[in-house]
């Protein structure tokens, strides 16, 4: 998180009762990653497997082709060991 | 029943209401498993997370990564907490004043929190017979405090608070067999489910969903952390342990005072053809947390132990679902 | 709102029954019930209104106190009217649940049906169990007798949900002495109860969507309740929930006065009885002031200058209210029905002391610790109290700071 406490809104600001007043989308989690993964869309057969078992929602299909959002991806590796078509391929992130 | 209808394609362009961002660890497959089971939803649907890795990682103030009306209370209580929003659903209903035909309501309880300190508000509400679906993702451990036992750690495995020692060998104690039991209290839809098979799992949430009264779904839900594996094997793991019959696929519900056990399609294939059934250390030696049982030296004695808690178990709920 | 007194019918009701009359008339969503002597009349009685169909109320018969509070947090934050009623082990079993209720705001209203802590397990009244309480962020009003308990019950809910508060309440009788003793309580007809609570109000909160929408679980407008706070957000919280405190007194005051104008009883903070020129003053909770009255009558017969104050609203704590009605006294005997062992003194001792430290003149203040685990406390006794406050005031001195009244030696 790149705020800084004291530079956060006081109490009388923030919603009451711990609500939380931002959405996850707001804080990337792409830079944790290691490893990217490169789909192959020639090879890629749009099975949506990949989707659903990406634990961050980070794999949508766009022309029945799966399309990774490096914003999120965390570089796990789960869709390159699952595609069924070895569409994937995880690359060393420089 | 509508989930007959369901397709993965349809499903992915469902949007998810798990959103990306959420911190759950690199390769969790607790997350994959939250955000299948939020792909099921019908309609309205509010959500109770109990303490623990899934509540903590996706709710870090002032981030939600929530995109629906979703509580945390307490450890113990998921159970209690969403019996109470069903419970004033209904009464608000009665009253008039709820703007919905009917709200879906899914409490997510991880091992701990539903083998062991949420155990008691569970069979409360199985007992008291509230219309929700409980999500147990088994990861086996507390990983969230960093991988202590439970009641849901398997015989053997290594946990920081059973260690693997020169005179214990991990867990002296077996898994509890939780879904069974919340089968015996009548609950209206019981399964297991494995993130391996994403349209099964689906569709059993479906179910548990369209069920009148209690469901609970016993989801397998590998940890990379804590079973120690890499973080790109956690869906594999998923897999070998229905291939094992470790973590058999199976629904229960009651008919004419008779429980009714179905198996699910890939443990029903094994049923079938039991030649598919493959070797439990196929399963074991992935994982970090089995390693003592292969190094320095194999632990034959324990190997077998293990083979024939798997085979016993499976050979009782073979004859659970009328294969014996 | 009201254009007068209502027409009150009389019923001989224990202060179990008063509480679930009251609760009847209310009839809010959910009612979370789990025995516990000498709480268990008010559930009993109120699912025999379920029973008869006398309410719309959805009673969840739970598996334990804990599961109490946590469906009343799951019903409150669904956008339900909330109740639940404990005692002594129950409210302790409920601890970890206090602190969540009322951080996340949430306007549960629970009868505390005062009785002492094991060990030794005990049934009788004393107040060691809502004492423990009072640092929860709980608001707590102790009620004097069934007729309080029943006015109280239903003020509660509009203290609780006022937007300015949206604290969770806890209404408070003593155990036996209230509870399972018959009195004659006058009770409003329901339409007037149902006018006076009203509907169920909501704050309003800007969530992750950049929506202002009301505090509460709507698949329409997502928010997510119960979150992670770490050290960036913990305190912020904290302190708004100090404020909402704060705000509470008046609100108690406000609701307390109009609750007046409809049955001619009007409540406060705190209840002050022939205090205007007294020397001594007898100061506590509960059903024993009630009691103390009588002693300051007949002391006051043989010419002692004494009064007391009956405290109601223990959390928040009415500090300006007791500053300015003790500012003449001499000498104030401070009556605790609990221990905090370890300190200097019972809970309301330590706010007393605490209470003077800035003032320049300061009044004696000596404690009594009576009545644990439903210890007898009859007029003989509180008089010995009295006298006891009146040497000090006379001698300028406390002889003995902290006394423990019908102690066997
Ligand atoms: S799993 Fe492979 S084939 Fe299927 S959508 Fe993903 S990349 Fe394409
Ligand atoms: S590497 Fe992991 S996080 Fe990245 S897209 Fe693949 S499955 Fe998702």
């Amino acid at each position: 998180m790149s705020i800084k406490i004291s530079e956060m809104a006081g109490w009388r600001e923030i919603p009451v009762a711990g609500v939380a007043y931002r959405p996850s989308t707001e804080s990337k989690t792409g830079d944790w990653r290691s490893f990217r993964p490169i789909v192959n869309e020639e090879k890629c057969t749009g099975c949506a497997l990949c989707h659903f078992f990406c634990p961050d929602g980070a794999i949508s299909l766009v022309n029945e082709k799966a399309k990774v959002d490096y914003d999120f991806c965390k570089g796990c590796g789960i869709c390159a060991e699952e595609c069924p078509v070895k569409a994937i391929e995880m690359v060393p992130e420089r | 029943m509508g989930e007959e209808k369901l397709t993965l394609k349809d499903l992915a362009a469902k949007p998810d209401l798990l959103a990306p961002g959420h911190r759950m660890c690199a390769g969790c497959v607790s997350a994959s498993v939250a955000r299948m089971v939020m792909k099921a939803t019908r309609g309205p649907t509010i959500v109770a997370t109990a303490t623990g890795c899934l509540e903590v990682a996706t709710t870090i103030l002032p981030y939600t990564a929530w995109r629906v009306p979703w509580i945390h209370n307490a450890f113990e209580n998921v159970a209690a907490t969403a019996s109470g929003i069903e419970s004033a659903l209904k009464a608000m209903k009665r009253r008039g004043a709820l703007k919905y035909e009917h709200v879906d309501i899914i409490a997510f309880g991880g091992d701990g929190g539903t083998y062991d300190i949420g155990f008691q508000a569970l069979s409360g509400i199985l007992e008291r017979g509230h219309d929700l679906l409980y999500v147990l993702y088994d990861n086996e451990a507390y990983m969230n405090t960093g991988i202590q036992r439970s009641g849901g750690t398997p015989y053997c495995a290594w946990t920081t608070t059973s260690p693997a020692g020169k005179v214990i060998p991990g867990k002296p104690q077996w898994k509890k067999p939780i879904a069974h039991i919340v089968v015996e209290h009548r609950a209206a839809y019981v399964a297991t489910a494995s993130p391996a098979y994403p349209l099964d799992l689906i569709k059993k949430v479906r179910r548990g969903l369209e069920a009148e009264g209690p469901a609970f779904l016993h989801v397998i839900a590998p940890c990379t952390r804590g079973w120690r594996f890499p973080t790109n094997m956690g869906i594999k793991l998923a897999r070998l342990a229905v291939q094992t019959c470790l973590f058999p696929l199976w629904e229960a519900w009651w008919e004419d005072g008779h429980p009714v056990y179905k198996l699910s399609g890939p443990s029903e294939a094994i049923a079938r053809r039991p030649e598919m059934k493959k070797p439990v250390e196929e399963y074991l030696k992935p994982q970090g947390r089995f390693a003592h049982l292969f190094k320095p030296e194999r632990k034959e004695e324990l190997l077998r132990r293990i083979q024939e808690g798997i085979d016993r178990e499976w050979s009782l709920l073979l004859k659970r679902a009328g294969f014996a | 709102m009201e254009l007068g007194v209502a027409k009150q019918e009389v019923m001989g009701l224990t202060g179990d029954e008063a509480v679930a009359y009251a609760v009847k008339q209310v009839d809010p969503d959910i009612v979370a019930a789990y025995p516990i002597t000498p709480q268990t009349i008010i559930v009993e009685r109120f699912s025999e209104y379920v029973a008869d169909g006398l309410v719309n109320t959805e009673f969840v018969p739970v598996e334990s106190e804990h599961s109490a509070l946590s469906t009343c947090v799951g019903a409150a934050a669904a956008g339900a009217r909330a109740f639940t009623a404990t005692a002594s082990q129950g409210l302790a079993l409920m601890w970890e649940i206090l602190y969540i209720a009322a951080s996340m705001r949430l306007p549960i209203v629970m009868a505390v049906v005062n009785r002492a802590l094991s060990a030794p397990i005990n049934i009788h009244c004393d107040h060691s169990d809502t004492m423990g309480a009072r640092d929860s962020g709980w608001i707590q009003l102790y009620c004097e007798n069934s007729q309080e308990a029943y006015d109280t019950t239903i003020q509660a809910w509009r203290i609780a949900e006022h937007p300015d508060v949206q604290l969770p309440v806890m209404v408070t009788l003593d155990g036996f002495v209230l509870s399972h003793t018959l009195e004659s309580v006058r009770v409003l007809p329901d339409d007037v109860v149902k006018r006076f609570v009203g509907q169920r109000r909501y704050i309003r909160v800007v969530g992750h969507e950049y929506k202002e929408v009301p505090l509460v679980l709507d698949p329409e407008n997502p928010l997510t309740l119960g979150a992670f706070g770490m050290y960036t957000h913990y305190f912020e919280y904290k302190r708004q929930q100090a404020e909402a405190m704060e705000k509470a007194k008046r609100v108690i005051e406000e609701v307390g006065r109009e609750y007046g104008g409809i049955s001619g009883r009007t409540y406060g903070l705190i209840h002050p009885y022939r205090l205007e020129d007294a020397e001594v003053a007898l100061i506590g909770l509960g059903s024993t002031m009630g009691t103390a009255k009588i002693v300051v009558d007949r002391l006051r017969q043989e010419g002692m200058k004494i009064g007391l104050i009956r405290i109601r609203s223990f959390r928040p704590f009415p500090r300006e209210e007791l500053l300015k009605s003790l500012s003449h006294v001499k000498a104030i005997g401070v009556l605790d029905r609990a221990m905090s062992f370890g300190a200097y003194g019972g809970p309301l001792f330590m706010e007393m002391r605490s209470l003077f430290y800035d003032e320049e003149s300061r009044p004696l203040i000596s404690d009594y610790i009576y009545g644990l685990g439903g210890r007898d406390m009859p007029i003989k006794l509180l008089e010995d109290v009295a006298r006891d406050v009146k040497r000090n005031a006379d001698r300028g001195r406390v002889a003995e700071p902290i006394r423990y009244v019908g102690l066997r030696e």
